[in-house]
């Protein structure tokens, strides 16, 4: 953990009101972000997709966000208006999603949308920014940028796709990525290839990075720290290389309820739902 | 190896290849695999995106039109059409619970469709056998999918599977979409299921962690083919023999910088 936080959280609400009243799907929940690999895991349902978009305030109409403190480099994410928001999402916090296909856009080959992310936050003309584009594919490990840069999204493979995507978030080289699954729908090959891309982005460059995932071992051996999200709070909080001897009973239970290749067992523990975890007192 | 050769083959699969399309525009999604799944036993199929092993499920299910090779159920060869009888024994379960029961069906009208198509007379008693099964109530039975938890849905397509009483489940990626405490229950009913009515089962994963669990046997594929055939016990000593497994394996294992650092397209 740094000194100085690059993002601070506290006691962070995200709600919906709906036809049976109000929906609480982040429940004043409070961390802080430093220069390293912070995980969230947790199953769906658990709040751990609002709390990354509650930072960039894309949580959707008609949600509201709440918080005691919002705060990034200083600035108050919650009283800035939307002008001001804007200068900060994509060009200081980036956020990639796990699905690309819903992401870029159809009709435009996909070096023209990275150089166009590149261009919309520094002022740079057209040749510079396709350099820029080219040299990002290449750091996101695709073999051959320049006809990969002219192809459209229906031509590239999830696997491409999802580094196209990365590569659009990280050309503006923001301070803090917010990845939500990022790697979930890749094959396991590609999937190393892109972590160690945000793995050298964090150590070499000193980005912050949110990683959301359901794939507790993944964060286990990625991330730095990890938060536990269930029913919208976080039950606890581990360094990832301890998550194994984690304390909370739901963090066992999920570790419990996993195979594992190397070691065997006859049957998988399931898990046993404690009403206490939704308001009981936090690990 | 005499004593494992002598036990009765379920499922023969022999030099199998399985194309799309026609002409210049041809892909050969499965080049001549061949295996062999004891009655009883459980053989996973693995691999990444595109390496062919769902092509493989849905050829012997008979979902695939063009396909070239030998594939038996039973010690019965298949025919290019399968007939109701095939659909008696071998039944199939699908990765997305959701896409695979119809929207606008009650779970009840799910289940009753295989036996009216089989023309079975006793749909009360199946109907109320299955949900039992697979550990869902009556309550269930006149619930929408979309009133159902994804893993209670994934229960209900096991069931639809089950209720015709078939020796053979081809599982495909049954449990890739559920959370993993869900997913545990899931793995836990058909390791029961196994166990207690002597299925074969041929799982399609790519997960090796769900595949150690649940199989004895596996095949790796890579681009349409087969790498290598090993045993669970293999896989877990980390003793593949063909480089692609190697690395399949460590992946799988959780990420490290060094490992990322040496990976190779294998084509």
């Amino acid at each position: 953990m740094t000194a100085t936080p690059l993002l601070t959280v506290d006691d962070l609400w995200v709600r919906f009101p709906g036809r049976a009243g109000l929906v609480e799907a982040v429940r004043g929940i409070g961390f802080e972000v430093g220069r390293e690999k912070l995980g969230i895991v947790g199953e769906s349902g658990s709040g751990k997709t609002m709390t990354g978009r509650a930072i960039l305030r894309l949580v959707p109409r008609p949600g509201r966000v709440t918080a005691r403190r919002l705060e990034f480099d200083g600035i108050d994410l919650l009283s800035i208006d939307e002008r001001s928001m804007r200068r900060i999402r994509g060009r200081r916090i980036s956020m990639v999603m796990q699905d690309p296909k819903f992401s870029l856009n159809p009709v435009m080959s996909v070096g023209k949308q990275i150089a166009e992310a590149y261009r919309a936050h520094f002022p740079a003309g057209a040749r510079e920014a396709r350099e820029r584009a080219l040299a990002m594919l290449a750091a996101v490990r695709i073999r051959d940028p320049r006809r990969v840069y002219d192809l459209h999204p229906h031509e590239v493979s999830g696997g491409m796709g999802q580094r196209v995507m990365i590569a659009m978030m990280l050309i503006p080289e923001p301070d803090l990525l917010i990845a939500d699954e990022p790697t979930s729908a890749l094959d396991v090959t590609v999937q190393l290839k892109v972590l160690a891309i945000l793995d050298d982005l964090v150590t070499r460059r000193g980005m912050g990075l949110i990683f959301i995932s359901h794939n507790l071992p993944l964060v286990a051996s990625f991330c730095d720290r990890v938060l536990i999200m269930y029913g919208g709070r976080i039950l606890e909080t581990c360094r990832a290389a301890e998550l194994h001897a984690a304390r909370h009973p739901y963090t066992r239970g999920l570790l419990e309820s996993l195979p594992w290749i190397d070691r065997p067992v006859r049957e998988l523990a399931t898990l046993e739902r404690d009403p206490a975890w939704h308001d009981g007192p936090l690990a | 190896m005499n004593a494992r050769a002598a036990r009765a083959a379920m499922i023969e699969v022999d030099r199998l290849s399985v194309t799309f399309g026609r002409g210049r525009a041809a892909l050969e999604a499965v080049r001549e695999v061949s295996f062999r799944v004891e009655a009883g036993a459980a053989f996973g199929l693995v691999g990444e995106s595109g390496a062919g092993k769902t092509s493989v499920l849905r050829a012997l299910a008979g979902l695939v039109a063009d396909w070239r090779g030998r594939m038996a159920v039973a010690a019965t060869t298949l025919d290019r059409r399968r007939d109701r009888a095939f659909y008696k024994l071998v039944q199939m379960v699908f990765q997305d619970p959701y896409g695979s029961l119809h929207p606008r069906h009650t779970v009840d009208r799910i289940l009753a469709e295989p036996v009216a198509i089989h023309r079975l007379d006793d749909a009360e008693e199946r109907i109320r056998w299955a949900l039992d099964t697979v550990g869902l109530g009556p309550a269930f039975r006149f619930r929408y999918p979309h009133q159902l938890s994804g893993g209670q849905r994934q229960r209900v397509a096991i069931g639809r599977a089950l209720i015709l009483e078939p020796r053979v489940l081809l599982l495909d990626e049954p449990t890739s979409s559920l959370d993993v405490s869900v997913q545990a229950e899931i793995l836990n009913l058909l390791t029961r299921l196994r166990a207690e009515r002597g299925l074969t089962y041929l799982l399609v994963t790519h997960n090796l962690a769900v595949v150690a669990h649940m199989c004895d046997r596996l095949a790796v594929m890579n681009a349409g083919r087969v790498v290598e055939e090993l045993t669970v016990d293999e896989l877990r000593a980390r003793r593949p023999r063909h480089p692609y497994t190697r690395q399949l394996l460590q992946a799988s294992l959780g990420y490290d910088r060094e490992v990322a650092a040496q990976l190779e397209t294998f084509d």
